[in-house]
């Protein structure tokens, strides 16, 4: 095991993505994804990547580029945030439809407008249903670690479709952190060497990729790729317990802090997982019964883990780093919706939070604790917005 | 119900893993006007020849030989550039 480094968020999936070494990189600078692609940059003037890395005109280049680079049989990786996730968004359904498992870093990002440049979840959310695995850090080792399981799970042959690792922006682009990186011939053990099917440049069987589908070939290739997520929920599952016996690090499709005999519990995505432990911390001296989870798999859903941590709870509140305008935070339908698997529902409420990068600090979270614990919340709630 | 393919007998990615594959695919269906050659006016310049977007004018040994219906679209193309009229559109 490597000695444990203080880095910043962005500089670790950079440093990921060096020990990876893929054949190629595109992209384009956005903040607060910037530093990735910088440091990457280095590492391959450096030499010390054999990654052919193109510098292109926007994000639309750099997906495109990065699609047709995976499908010509390249392990491919990119990274963006807010306006240029948006930018991508044309060619992040055609990514998943080919089925080629690149994988693209989203330092998330409110999007315009107003224009901000702070952390919510308006990008990745908004391109919740382009068809990519989408993978979620709650601190910087959690994002270097995501970024060596995300291929793993994207390039198995079964899956093959594209992956995001989501890291808040600025909370953990920017913040540095004390991590323990693995040794780079582990992480270049664990990835293991790609093997495309079909590429492109298989000279010797000539093929096409991406063609017209008519009505009746559309929905069952649309089909296919509902397929191909079930079998990332399922590869997903393996390649955690993996990493587990390579790092020591344990993680689950859902995480959960004190959720077992919880009365009350809240379901959060990022890196307010953490600060919502420490306000789990404070109310339980009170003897409060409440817990916090994080799905650190928002797709594919995992809708058997979050019905099973549903059970028996009385009180649910699922907080929302994004909304959906004129309806709800996007997250709350979908644990409503598997809530239906059991027998009683708990009361649920959707809390919308820190958009645009507010700050939510601990008391704010024990304050949504008990305002939703007290029943006297509303269905949706907006956090700190005076009225 | 609309009879659709089934999905497992797709290819994973919408692939085709083969070359020259248009050939089997038959764009000829959807022409409503056919192209209809006088041969006493063509003169075998093969301006058709070159601007068929389809290789459906079928050449030997230099001279016009026909047209090959199977992937003509009818689009009229080689009745507009033909400098000698020779080629007019009808409805099949």
């Amino acid at each position: 095991m490597a000695k444990d480094i203080a880095i910043n968020g962005d500089a670790a999936v950079a440093l990921a993505w060096k020990q990876i070494d893929p054949d190629v990189c595109a992209a384009y600078p956005i903040t607060p994804q910037t530093i990735i692609v910088e440091k990457f940059a280095e590492y391959v003037s450096n030499g010390e990547v054999s990654t052919e890395f193109v510098c292109v005109e926007s994000e639309h280049s750099a997906l495109t580029l990065c699609v047709t680079a995976t499908s010509a049989g390249a392990r491919t990786f990119t990274a963006t945030a807010s306006q240029g996730l948006a930018y991508m968004w044309e060619m992040m359904p055609i990514a998943s439809s080919m089925r080629v498992p690149l994988i693209m870093a989203v330092a998330n990002r409110a999007v315009s407008g107003p224009i901000n440049i702070n952390n919510d979840h308006g990008d990745v959310m908004s391109a919740r249903d382009t068809g990519w695995v989408s993978l979620f850090a709650e601190n910087v080792q959690e994002a270097y670690d995501m970024s060596i399981i995300a291929p793993r799970i994207c390039e198995h042959h079964e899956v093959q479709l594209p992956g995001l690792v989501n890291l808040d922006g600025f909370i953990l682009t920017h913040a540095i952190e004390r991590i323990t990186p693995l040794d780079e011939k582990d992480v270049k053990k664990f990835v293991g060497e790609y093997k495309p099917l079909y590429p492109l440049l298989d000279v010797k069987n000539p093929i096409s990729h991406n063609l017209m589908d008519g009505p009746l070939f559309y929905f069952p290739h649309k089909y296919q790729t509902v397929l191909g997520m079930e079998k990332a929920y399922k590869v997903a599952k393996d390649v955690l317990e993996d990493f587990g016996k390579l790092s020591g690090r344990k993680y689950k499709i859902l995480e959960e802090y004190k959720c077992e005999d919880a009365d009350c519990i809240a379901i959060v995505l990022g890196s307010s997982f953490g600060t919502m432990k420490e306000a789990v911390d404070q109310l339980r001296k009170e003897g409060k019964k409440v817990g916090v989870a994080m799905p650190r798999l928002y797709r594919p859903w995992p809708i058997a883990e979050i019905a099973k941590l549903l059970k028996g709870k009385k009180t649910v509140i699922v907080m929302d780093r994004h909304l959906s305008l004129g309806a709800y935070g996007p997250m709350f339908p979908e644990v409503v919706a598997a809530a239906l698997e059991n027998d009683t529902m708990p009361k649920m409420y959707n809390y919308i939070y820190g958009l645009g990068g507010v700050d939510t600090m601990v008391s704010d979270f024990v304050d949504v604790f008990r305002e939703a614990g007290s029943g006297k919340a509303k269905r949706i709630n907006f956090v700190g917005v005076k009225e | 119900m609309a009879n659709m393919a089934n999905y497992k007998d797709l290819t994973i990615g919408d692939r085709m893993l083969e070359a020259g594959s248009s050939e089997k695919f038959h764009t000829g269906d959807w022409r409503s006007l056919a192209p209809s050659v006088d041969m006493e006016k063509c003169i075998n310049c093969l301006t058709c020849w070159i601007y068929c977007p389809d290789e459906s004018v079928l050449v030997e040994d230099g001279k016009l030989k026909g047209m090959k219906m199977s992937h003509c679209k009818g689009c009229g193309i080689c009745a507009k550039v033909c400098p000698k009229k020779a080629i007019t559109m009808k409805e099949e």
